[in-house]
């Protein structure tokens, strides 16, 4: 690991102003916050990443770390951490998918110290990522190749790739977000700023260094989730190599809102599949106004994949995120919601 | 990993003692890079960064562990985990996979089960750290979860096992240990390459009806 200055910020501000000096997109600053440490410190370690400041940001916790629910919706402070808001009984009830988005993911160890921001910013599990040894990484090192395009890419995605990095979003609690609209706040030394979840991340294209629209000495402060008619009918279904504590091979995030039998509206994201957490707009659409019979969502599934592009070892992800859209959605029609 | 040894002016932690003078046992004393940013009012006439610290300077940590609390002088790249078994000597937290992918290097944080591999030791300031070796009470009888995996024969090569312990501790706290199912969903962070884990699920049952839980 390379050497690092540590320094504490004690607001918000004084975060913003240590990371404003830095240029270019926020993941490759030499000025880093960290909270939970999950992401950045394994980074670290492995010497993919290699900030030569690293801003403590967990004094702000307090103020930017509580789980607010109204009519309107939820809002979680971007410093909660995963378990905190998993456990939150509005959140189980009133956003299934929400909580289980966060069930699902990591470990309880990690849960325990990963925060809602740092969880929506983790980075690509792909091995030729992660490993400084491979020479040709467009995400490490722009404009050296990429070694996953006719490299081992079993796990690699099959949507919103391109000629320049096929890389999978590796994470799950950003495809309940997308589904439902979520928005965040962010601050930094330009000011506030709020955006949709769906614009926080960006497809690979021919930038693939450049992860986020965020530019550097911009947090994430708090993610605002509206309710609607579809968020209680919700859940999360996450097919992976082992059981428990793996990335998604692929995943669905659905909400529906079902009345007399057909469905008013749907949202769907997908992960595990994609380069980014991927709203399935076209699956959405091909849902509305129909009765959800397995036909329905097999037609709906069918639309999701229509753009999909595969690799040598990742074909499968193709029936695969078709069939766990499929089971998730009829899952979902089955929902018993209790008012 | 590997800290920086040559910028410690001491390499070994000691129990801080009352009246110590700072600056001979530190060395570095105040000069450390823990340099807490301004707020924002004074922030416009001095620089958040103040004049840029030496990383070559160990950083002067204050850690409460097991009910003791020691003071350190710490390249800022040294990991919870590495303090514990290099500094302190406290060897029971075990280093697997460094890396967060494991489990056995878990501790308690003010009650919390973490991963002290991935924690920065400086970070941990403030906060309670419990470790294997602070389960037990002081008069050596064991907490009811070592007691339970001795019983229940829950390890075999062992090296999994003071992460296990605290891992279940905390997973019978906070209240996820409610069946076999879900004791074996939140326990998946802790690999057992023994594979002991039905007899881990055993006792952690047993534990929990003696913790109260």
């Amino acid at each position: 690991m390379q050497p690092f200055i540590y320094q504490r910020a004690e607001t918000l501000e004084a975060a913003a102003q240590a990371a404003a000096a830095s240029r270019g997109s926020h993941v490759e600053a030499p000025v880093q916050f960290v909270a939970g440490g999950t992401t950045l410190l394994d980074l670290m370690k492995i010497d993919v990443m290699r900030p030569a400041t690293v801003v403590d940001i967990n004094p702000l916790q307090e103020r930017y770390g509580a789980i607010a629910t109204d009519d309107k919706g939820l809002r979680l402070g971007a410093l909660a951490r995963m378990a905190q808001v998993a456990d939150h009984p509005s959140v189980r009830r009133d956003f299934p998918v929400i909580a289980q988005t966060l069930d699902l993911a990591a470990s309880q160890q990690l849960r325990n110290m990963a925060t809602l921001g740092g969880n929506l910013l983790q980075r690509t599990r792909c091995n030729y990522f992660r490993d400084v040894s491979w020479a040709a990484c467009n995400k490490r090192n722009p404009g050296s190749g990429c070694a996953a395009l006719d490299g081992m890419n079993r796990k690699h995605a099959v949507l919103g790739t391109s000629d320049q990095c096929i890389a999978t979003y590796p994470g799950d609690f950003a495809q309940a977000l997308v589904a439902l609209d979520a928005t965040l706040e962010i601050a930094g030394p330009q000011g506030r700023r709020e955006i949709a979840v769906q614009q926080l991340h960006k497809q690979p294209g021919s930038t693939p260094n450049i992860e986020t629209q965020l530019v550097p000495g911009e947090l994430i402060t708090a993610i605002l989730v509206p309710s609607a008619p579809w968020t209680r009918r919700s859940l999360y279904l996450k097919v992976r190599d082992r059981e428990s504590y793996e990335f998604a091979l692929a995943s669905a995030a659905v909400a529906l809102d079902i009345a007399d039998g057909e469905v008013r509206e749907a949202r769907i994201a997908l992960g595990g599949v994609a380069t980014m957490p991927w709203r399935a707009k076209e699956a959405e659409a091909a849902l509305r106004g129909r009765r959800l019979d397995e036909a329905a969502a097999e037609a709906a599934a069918e639309a999701a994949f229509a753009g999909a592009q595969t690799h040598e070892h990742n074909a499968y992800k193709v029936p695969l995120g078709r069939r766990t859209l499929v089971r998730a959605l009829l899952d979902a029609a089955r929902l018993e919601i209790r008012s | 990993m590997t800290p920086d040894h040559s910028a410690r002016p001491e390499g070994r932690s000691s129990p801080a003692a009352p009246g110590l003078d700072r600056r001979s046992f530190l060395g570095a004393g105040a000069c450390g890079a823990a340099v807490p940013l301004l707020g924002a009012a004074s922030a416009a006439a001095q620089p958040a960064v103040a004049a840029a610290p030496d990383v070559r300077r160990p950083l002067d940590v204050k850690l409460r562990i097991n009910g003791q609390d020691h003071r350190l002088a710490l390249d800022s790249r040294t990991t919870l985990l590495d303090v514990l078994r290099e500094e302190v000597g406290l060897t029971g937290t075990k280093k697997g996979c460094d890396q967060g992918q494991c489990g056995a290097c878990t501790v308690l944080l003010d009650g919390t089960r973490v991963l002290s591999c991935l924690t920065l030791a400086v970070m941990a300031e403030g906060r309670a750290v419990t470790t294997i070796e602070g389960l037990a009470r002081p008069d050596g009888s064991l907490h009811p979860m070592q007691q339970a995996f001795v019983d229940h024969d829950a390890f075999q090569c062992g090296y999994c096992t003071p992460g296990q312990i605290l891992s279940a501790v905390a997973c019978v706290q906070e209240g996820h240990a409610k069946d076999d199912a879900q004791i074996r969903e939140y326990m998946s962070g802790n690999l057992c390459r023994c594979a002991a884990y039905p007899n881990i699920v055993a006792a952690i049952n047993q534990a929990k009806s003696e913790m109260g839980a």
